[in-house]
């Protein structure tokens, strides 16, 4: 049977992790190598990097940590953060990357999109959507929800996998850093809508509001950063509840 | 031990090749008839769409050479559907050397089907020392049909064939590369076979 997915998120500044990572026994918890490592024997079914920077001089430096991740960890990870043609894509590919997510760049040019699905296969491609819900309505936002568009999130949702997108990433503004859980009604009509997998991402704050993101949001994976991080929900301690509330997970 | 994944522009061979490293073994990446013949193991890597992949398999010359191979060679995801007799995705004809159709999962399922899942009835040296029910990462969304040549089945909307064998040929459908401590013990399963 196919298994929910827990997916530690890592954000990446000039090669290094920002936001602090609080993980005992780490020698240099700043090095997103060795947290990649960490994660994956802790139980982690895959791993997010987003560069968060993602300026012109920091290319090179993400394509060293990729290529280093790659070499030493044994589990897939997506890459994020200011890809915007197709040439990125391959770069990030060649350096060993499984994935990659796009999200303001597929907004202002959807066809990249179909460019990507059809050169390197939809399963490599993720698209990230930010939405925040205004007035009931539920607004795709650009630059890490800070522009808001007029674009309605579902309409956009089925317009992503129309065009070849392997993967939907949806973070809901309304609950990202609130700890109060995921939003589960947005997640669930999104699984009814498109026929892609979803990760839901955020708002997680208890191992609770995993249950809930899995039953409730029908969520096929689920995303979050400081929880983990800083050690709040220990990953094989979620999934062991998780599997006792009869929701299927590897262990 | 020389170990060869034949390059002929298809998926990400760099895990691969990491996840060789990481056993100690150095893989050459080729796309040379006689030095693929050489190797005393062979991958057969494989990502993307399947006719365009099929294109560049052709283009590259060595569309010919992988059925004569005679040293054991692992097809690995869309490079295992390639061996198989026929592709449903862009219709596509296979090198058949898989007995068995490759088809689209239904949409009652979501699609691709990607995670980890289950691998059970093991039937290969292969799977040494691996657990009926180890979990390995999949993303694909074509299966193999469940045949006589099926040494691993996993489900996911039916029973399909996860890994094939086939005299000195096999297949798998999950990525052992990517699938934590298990999945390198496959592929060090397949070098010492």
């Amino acid at each position: 049977m196919l298994t929910k997915r827990i997916v530690p998120c890592l954000d990446i500044k000039n090669g290094r992790t920002v936001k602090g990572v609080n993980f005992v026994d780490l020698r240099d918890a700043g090095d997103p190598v060795v947290l990649a490592k960490q994660y994956a024997d802790l139980g982690a079914d895959e791993l997010v990097f987003l560069d968060i920077a993602a300026t012109l001089e920091n290319r090179r430096t993400m394509h060293d940590m990729v290529l280093k991740v790659a070499e030493q960890v044994n589990i897939p990870f997506t890459v994020g953060g200011g890809i915007s043609s197709v040439e990125d894509v391959d770069d990030l590919l060649h350096c060993g990357a499984d994935k990659v997510s796009i999200n303001s760049s597929a907004v202002k040019r959807p066809e990249l999109i179909n460019e990507l699905s059809q050169k390197f296969g939809s399963q490599c491609v993720v698209v990230a959507i930010d939405a925040k819900q205004v007035d009931g309505e539920w607004l795709v936002h650009l630059a890490g929800g800070t522009i808001p568009t007029e674009i309605r999130l579902f309409d956009w949702a089925k317009e992503v996998e129309k065009r070849g997108a392997g993967e939907i990433l949806f973070t809901s503004m309304n609950h990202d850093g609130t700890k109060a859980g995921f939003a589960n009604e947005a997640l669930a009509h999104l699984s009814d809508l498109v026929n892609i997998p979803i990760i839901a991402s955020g708002g997680a704050g208890t191992i609770q509001h995993f249950v809930d993101t899995f039953k409730e949001g029908k969520a096929d994976a689920a995303l979050a950063a400081s929880v983990f991080h800083f050690g709040e929900i220990p990953i094989l301690e979620l999934k062991e509840e998780l599997k006792n509330k009869g929701i299927p997970v590897r262990i | 031990m020389k170990l060869s994944i034949v390059n002929y522009g298809a998926g990400n061979i760099k895990s691969i090749q990491f996840a060789f490293k990481r056993l100690g073994v150095e893989a050459v990446l080729s796309n040379n008839p006689d030095e693929i013949i050489a190797s005393d193991k062979v991958i057969f890597p494989g990502v993307g769409e399947a006719s365009s992949a099929m294109k560049m398999l052709k283009e590259s010359g060595l569309y010919q050479l992988i059925p004569t191979l005679k040293q054991p060679v692992l097809g690995i995801c869309l490079g295992m559907q390639l061996m198989c007799n026929h592709t449903e995705e862009g219709d596509t004809k296979g090198l058949g050397i898989f007995n068995t159709e490759v088809k689209r999962f239904s949409n009652k399922v979501k699609v691709p089907q990607m995670g980890w899942n289950t691998i059970s009835n093991l039937k290969s040296d292969l799977f040494k020392d691996i657990k009926d029910n180890e979990f390995m990462y999949l993303v694909h969304s074509y299966y193999a049909e469940n045949c006589d040549e099926s040494i691993a089945t996993s489900n996911y909307e039916l029973e399909y064939a996860s890994a094939l064998e086939n005299d000195n040929f096999y297949g798998v459908q999950f990525h052992p590369e990517k699938s934590g401590k298990a999945g390198e013990k496959i592929l060090k399963n397949f070098i010492e076979l």
